[in-house]
């Protein structure tokens, strides 16, 4: 049973910085990355640690781009642990290293979630947009589990690695991990731009949640494997955030405050900034945060829905991208009168007569200022 | 979980929270959690006093006796609601035995 106080946050994710080494094409960040320039800073970063404790968050997930790309990642997770917040460090692996790793063991760190892109090198490396990242996760995961800190796997499932579901729980049960969260992708910013490239066929994912599913059978008791199921295959859509501003805010690199990652797409949203306003306010009145909380806000067919308490309505990010209108259903849900832009979608995902394609790689700026980045990453 | 699981956990076996998972009281809900990867669990009252002497050093035959004689229970019972809680809890990795 989950905690529910409606009243309070429970998690806060705190994207410290935008910068990360890996291209993922399917990255939950925005299109548009906030530059280092306009990163918080250590002061301001503990002082929403510090108010985020006082309004009751219990678990601190520090997460990007890549966490370990901030210099002060150590003295962050100290303050974290001194306010009795749970840390979970969500990282691609690049940039830790062993010391590091035993640093933010002994500055109190709680968890580490990891990220891997394929069990098979070559492919995994081509979704990263990193050559050797595979073999580098592999080492980070070794810094990891050495440390004593205990290690999720997290792998996105998507067209070039739909058939090595089961492999990559496999994988994450050898790297020692306690839990591996096997996550179809979700199409919002970079994941919406290559959905073409990303979409597997239903036939390819079913194949791939029944083999993940007979897993978690077998493998109870060590490892568990937490689902997050193809939401344009479903019949109902997903609880999404367990309901709009209800238990969990994210905070961008540069401050500002969103009920989820992706809740900056849907336009007139106004978010306040960390700058300008306590958590406590921006979680009781900032006007996106009360823009979809509770149900007055739902059209039919939700409105007189038995499963708005279960799904909320589905995501209003979806509902927006796909219908043009936020407060409409999540046109994933069956009953929705939009459900056949769903349909469309899976269609052409079947369809694979078009040319293989490059991925439109997640990047923060030009190609040459990557390319710095990524030596400034590697001299660490 | 069947009574088969629960029943053969060893007495000897001395039970812990691994690293990653933490029972805290939360001052502000005035309530006591155990706080793991991804997940908040409401513990409730005999959960906890089992959950705080998960600490790797007593056995679950000594924390079964100290418990039942904290709280002069029938020690078969507390036996019993002893491996339910910690079976379940080993088959979500939020225990060590």
């Amino acid at each position: 049973m989950n905690a529910a106080d409606p009243s309070r946050p429970v998690g806060l994710l705190a994207e410290l910085t935008h910068r990360c080494p890996l291209g993922c094409p399917y990255c939950s960040n925005p299109l548009e990355l906030d530059p280092r320039q306009h990163e918080l800073d250590t002061a301001s970063w503990k002082r929403v640690f510090s108010e985020a404790a006082a309004v009751g968050i219990l678990q601190l997930h520090l997460s990007g781009g890549e966490p370990a790309s901030r210099r002060d990642l150590v003295e962050l997770v100290a303050h974290g642990a001194k306010l009795g917040l749970y840390s979970n460090l969500i990282t691609s692996g690049i940039g830790l290293t062993q010391m590091l790793v035993s640093k933010l063991a002994e500055a109190g760190l709680d968890h580490v979630q990891l990220s891997i892109q394929d069990s098979e090198p070559r492919s995994a490396d081509h979704i990263a947009g990193y050559k050797g990242a595979f073999a580098r996760k592999l080492e980070a995961a070794s810094f990891v589990t050495e440390a004593g800190l205990p290690l999720t796997v997290n792998a996105v499932i998507h067209r070039a690695n739909v058939r090595r579901a089961g492999a990559m729980v496999e994988l994450a049960v050898r790297l020692g991990a306690r839990r591996v969260e096997i996550a179809h992708t979700q199409y919002y910013g970079w994941g919406a731009k290559n959905r073409g490239l990303l979409m597997p066929s239903r036939e390819e994912a079913e194949a791939a949640i029944g083999e993940v599913e007979a897993l978690k059978t077998s493998l109870s008791g060590t490892i568990v494997i937490d689902h997050v199921a193809p939401d344009y295959h479903a019949r109902y859509p997903k609880p999404c955030m367990s309901g709009w501003a209800r238990r969990t805010l994210n905070v961008t690199p540069s401050g500002k405050v969103l009920p989820c990652h992706a809740a900056e797409l849907i336009p007139g949203l106004e978010f306040w900034n960390v700058a300008d306003h306590s958590l406590d306010e921006i979680w009781n009145h900032s006007p996106a945060f009360n823009a979809f909380r509770g149900d007055d806000w739902m059209r039919e067919p939700c409105r007189s829905c038995s499963r708005k308490t279960i799904d909320f309505g589905g995501c209003r990010c979806q509902a927006f991208m796909l219908t043009g209108e936020a407060r409409n259903a999540d046109p994933v849900c069956h009953l929705s009168p939009h459900h056949h832009v769903v349909e469309t979608i899976l269609a052409e995902a079947r369809d694979d007569t078009h040319p293989p394609q490059p991925y439109a790689y997640r990047r923060l700026r030009p190609s040459t200022a990557v390319r710095r980045e990524r030596l400034d990453i590697s001299a660490d | 979980m069947t009574e088969g699981d629960a029943s053969s956990l060893s007495g000897a076996s001395r039970p812990r929270l691994p690293r990653g998972v933490r029972l805290k009281h939360d001052d502000i809900r005035n309530e006591w959690l155990l706080l793991a990867p991804e997940r908040v669990l409401k513990t409730n009252a005999i959960a906890v006093e089992i959950l705080k002497r998960c600490t790797g050093e007593k056995s679950l035959d000594a924390i079964v006796d100290d418990l039942a004689s904290t709280f002069t229970a029938e020690r078969s019972r507390v036996d019993n609601d002893v491996r339910a809680l910690l079976t379940e809890l080993a088959t979500k990795r939020l225990v060590d035995l």
